[in-house]
């Protein structure tokens, strides 16, 4: 239901957020509330504007109040006695405060506001339907669960007022097997996008911590996009260092590994992997990968692109390659991938020096709409 | 009965509640509008009461944000909105869609006493539409009193005439001219519907000679009483002062600030249109500062009278006295205005029952006698009738805190420490308490500022000035505020103030602010 309200609510936001209106953000106070959700305390933001007006100063003014207490006490009572303010529990509770925030979905839209992100074009595959049920029609059978009341009970007054048994003084309906309606319902086909991003990252002895947060942070913030775009977007994340393996997101982003770099291991593993599970045709498909560039050998590279050529790049929405700097100088992978990709708009590759440079590299990454 | 109210979505059950109800207000003497009731639901609830109650607004972006904050503390559970009633005649009152039925019946309580309070407390005539431009008599009225307070209908034309006007000249340009306006909008003169402000007829008068007042004296004795030359000094005096007031505009101060502008301000005329705007539904909410103990007290009185002898049965009145005490409570050493208020007006009751007022009373010092002093006069009733008619918050403490009120009530005032960086209980002595209190509900908070001269230092500047009381002008939020008069003004504005003790006078010309430490 939409309200009178929404408009000023998202001016507010818009204001808030700092797109309009940027001469109000110094008023902007960020207050909270404290709640509980379960058993913690969760701090609620409120940001406040305070338009400015003629007031008096806070600390001179004081005033009255009410309770016990002897001259020179706080005011409030001494910490920890009575049960009043919501101050006092933050206090002794500090740990356990979470913060809630705006949802990922308003993060993603900020994103891609923000950095202009094209909405996602979908492969245009609708050949996976999903079936949904709609309570739309009413039917003279069903289930007492599903019985609708009112055309019941119209049905039953049509009829005690047709054959005559209808007191006006004594109103009452009596509805019989024949007056029941029920509601029925229909199947509803939909088209549903499916979306799967295949996360691979190097975790060779180069990458180090550094190197792991630049890709932790951007895959973040790709996958809340893709999110927003996609429901029931599905996530598999690969390392690799000389072989590759599948591993849970938090092994993922924990995991440092010495030894070489092949490649190569974890495209085919994500080409495997896309053949086993994510046919083409109804997948919307998404390989990331990052490195620092520093594949073993050129043998192992051209392997590497006769696989995207062959197998990834057929199948996948887009590749994207991200190359992040590694402390031993950056590598020679992306030169190579752009040297022989030049010309293909679905290999997407980006260089990521520090953590600044992860809001470019994103753009560079989605801004295609692909 | 109105047709409003049988036009409402209020379900069958609940009207016949409020029917009930109404009659038991009616019966204790309670006198007030028709109240339509209407069944919201709680977002829609949120939504009217970011509006400050009403249906329709103009569109301002803070009404979103009252939105949020109320519906964030409504989704997790911190608080939500009982009841709601505006002054409107008729009044519309708002029921939470949800709420059990004892609370349902303990909002119609609290409403019914609200709205005797609209109708019947002399501040409240100030929002009578067709009252004219001044009330000469606030207390007396026709015996069929039936104002125009379509006040609906105003703030929804109000919204509609905005919305015409952002229509024109784009969201952002009209938006930021009513951020101005709302920083200035606590710039009003709250009792200038009630007193004649300005005198226009002595102006047209040719002025009289000047007079020196001569002391009392016997013929020979004149020369030596009131010396010539000493007259002559004076009568030079005089006319300077009055040369120095003949230019002099406006003429006496203005604490109608707004309403100067309004008249005086080079504005455009959509800017006129929405300044007015503002000024207007700044003054229908006046009323409800001005009597916020009053307002809540009265209605709390009632609500818990009525509840508890009439209306609740005994598998009611745990639920509600659960809720009342919700309503109640002081936490933190806060004053609670709907506590304060109920428990003075039980007070009142009390002693005008038992004859505890006038000078016998009041010269007794015995505490024994003082303690066990009932004359059975009954006079309660009446008495707190007609205080709810004829008083504001700052007569109604005035006159009836008592210091045996305030010690039973465990008031005390409260500083700042700065040694301590917090705040402390300063005192528990009444004349301190209640000297505090009135100067809180003085101005309902905002200091009063006036204004003094259009043609400052003969340079078409604006001079305001701060009477100031002790405390001192928020600084910065004083130096944005001049910003937004000097957007209204189009001239440089100073405004005489003291700061920390010193007279200063802060000054904008539109690019810098500066502070003068010798005053005007």
């Amino acid at each position: 239901m939409s309200l009178k309200i929404d408009q000023d609510h998202s001016r507010f936001r818009n204001i808030v957020r700092g797109k309009i209106r940027q001469n109000l953000r110094r008023y902007i106070s960020q207050g909270e509330m404290l709640g509980r959700k379960g058993k913690d305390l969760v701090s609620i933001p409120i940001p406040q504007i305070d338009i400015p007006r003629f007031t008096f100063g806070d600390k001179q003014k004081g005033g009255v109040g009410q309770g016990k207490g002897d001259a020179g006490d706080p005011v409030g009572g001494e910490e920890g006695e009575g049960e009043d303010g919501a101050g006092q529990a933050g206090k002794d509770a500090g740990d356990h405060v979470l913060e809630v925030d705006i949802t990922l979905d308003e993060l993603a839209d900020i994103l891609g506001e923000e950095l202009e992100l094209p909405a996602i074009e979908n492969k245009g595959k609708s050949r996976i339907i999903a079936a949904k049920d709609r309570y739309t029609g009413i039917r003279r059978i069903g289930p007492e669960s599903l019985r609708h009341f009112k055309r019941t009970y119209k049905e039953a007054l049509r009829r005690s007022i047709a054959s005559g048994v209808y007191d006006p003084g004594n109103p009452m309906i009596v509805p019989q097997k024949e007056d029941k309606r029920f509601r029925s319902w229909k199947e509803d086909h939909e088209p549903v996008a499916n979306a799967v991003i295949l996360y691979m990252m190097d975790v060779s002895g180069s990458m180090g911590d550094e190197q792991k947060e630049i890709v932790r942070i951007e895959s973040f913030w790709i996958d809340t996009w893709l999110r927003r775009q996609y429901q029931g977007l599905e996530s598999r994340y690969i390392i690799h260092d000389a072989v590759a393996r599948e591993v849970d997101r938090e092994t993922f982003f924990r995991t440092r590994e010495s030894g070489g770099t092949m490649i190569s291991s974890a495209y085919r593993l994500c080409a495997q992997i896309i053949d086993e599970h994510y046919p083409a045709a109804e997948w919307n498909i998404y390989p990331f990968h990052f490195s620092d560039g520093d594949n073993w050998s050129m043998d192992d590279t051209l392997t590497c692109i006769e696989l995207m050529k062959k197998e990834i790049l057929p199948k996948v929405n887009m590749f994207a390659y991200g190359q992040v700097e590694s402390p031993y100088g950056s590598g020679q992978f992306v030169k190579d991938l752009r040297e022989h990709f030049s010309t293909d708009e679905r290999v997407i590759t980006s260089e990521i020096r520090d953590r600044d440079a992860v809001v470019g590299s994103i753009k560079e990454f989605l801004g295609k709409g692909k | 009965m109105s047709q409003f109210a049988t036009n409402t979505t209020l379900p069958r059950y609940l009207r016949d509640e409020q029917e009930k109800v109404e009659k038991i207000a009616k019966a204790h003497g309670l006198d007030f509008f028709p109240v339509v009731f209407e069944m919201l639901s709680y977002d829609h609830m949120n939504e009217i009461a970011a509006y400050g109650g009403f249906p329709n607004r103009y569109p301002h972006w803070r009404f979103g944000m009252e939105y949020e904050r109320l519906s964030k503390s409504y989704e997790y559970g911190l608080s939500k909105i009982y009841e709601m009633v505006i002054n409107n005649n008729p009044s519309y009152a708002y029921l939470l869609e949800g709420n059990s039925l004892t609370d349902q019946k303990l909002v119609m309580c609290h409403v019914f006493g609200h709205v005797d309070f609209f109708k019947n407390n002399f501040a409240f005539r100030a929002t009578d539409l067709d009252a004219g431009e001044h009330i000469a008599d606030p207390v007396g009225r026709r015996k069929e009193y039936d104002p125009n307070r379509r006040w609906v209908d105003k703030m929804a034309n109000h919204g509609s005439a905005v919305r015409r006007i952002v229509d024109r000249y784009g969201i952002h340009k009209v938006e930021e001219f009513v951020d101005v306006c709302l920083s200035l909008e606590n710039l009003i003169d709250p009792w200038s519907r009630f007193v004649v402000r300005r005198r226009e007829s002595q102006t047209d008068e040719e002025p009289e000679q000047v007079e020196v007042p001569r002391l009392k004296s016997k013929d020979y004795m004149d020369e030596f009483i009131n010396p010539s030359e000493y007259i002559e000094e004076q009568k030079k005096k005089m006319e300077a002062e009055r040369e120095l007031e003949k230019g002099k505009f406006p003429a006496q101060r203005e604490q109608d600030v707004l309403l100067f502008l309004l008249e005086n301000a080079p504005l455009e005329r959509w800017e006129r249109a929405i300044l007015s705007i503002i000024r207007d539904e700044g003054y229908y909410f006046v009323p409800q500062m001005q009597t916020k103990i009053m307002n809540e007290g009265w209605a709390s009185y009632w609500h818990s009278k009525m509840m508890t002898e009439d209306v609740c049965d005994w598998s009611e009145i745990v639920d509600y006295a659960e809720n009342n005490a919700g309503v109640m409570a002081t936490s933190g050493g806060r004053l609670n205005p709907y506590k304060l208020g109920v428990e003075l007006y039980r007070n009142i009751e009390e002693r005008w029952n038992k004859g505890q007022f006038g000078q016998e009373w009041e010269d007794c010092d015995d505490l024994d006698v003082k303690k066990n002093w009932d004359l059975r006069l009954g006079l309660g009733k009446q008495k707190v009738f007609e205080v709810r008619a004829l008083y504001n918050d700052v007569t109604f403490i005035d006159e009836f805190l008592t210091p045996e009120f305030a010690m039973e009530n465990k008031m005390f005032t409260f500083n700042w420490s700065n040694r301590n960086e917090r705040y402390e209980i300063d005192t528990r002595e009444f004349q301190a308490v209640k000297e505090k209190l009135l100067a809180q509900l003085t101005n309902f908070g905002n200091p009063s500022i006036f204004v003094e001269d259009a043609n400052y230092e003969n340079r078409g500047e604006l001079l305001l000035v701060h009477e100031h009381r002790g405390v001192d002008l928020r600084s910065d939020y004083a130096r944005e505020t001049m910003a937004s008069l000097v957007r209204v003004w189009k001239r440089p504005v100073s405004l005489a103030t003291q700061i920390d003790g010193k007279k200063a006078v802060l000054r904008f010309d539109g690019k810098e602010h500066g502070v003068r430490h010798d005053a005007p």
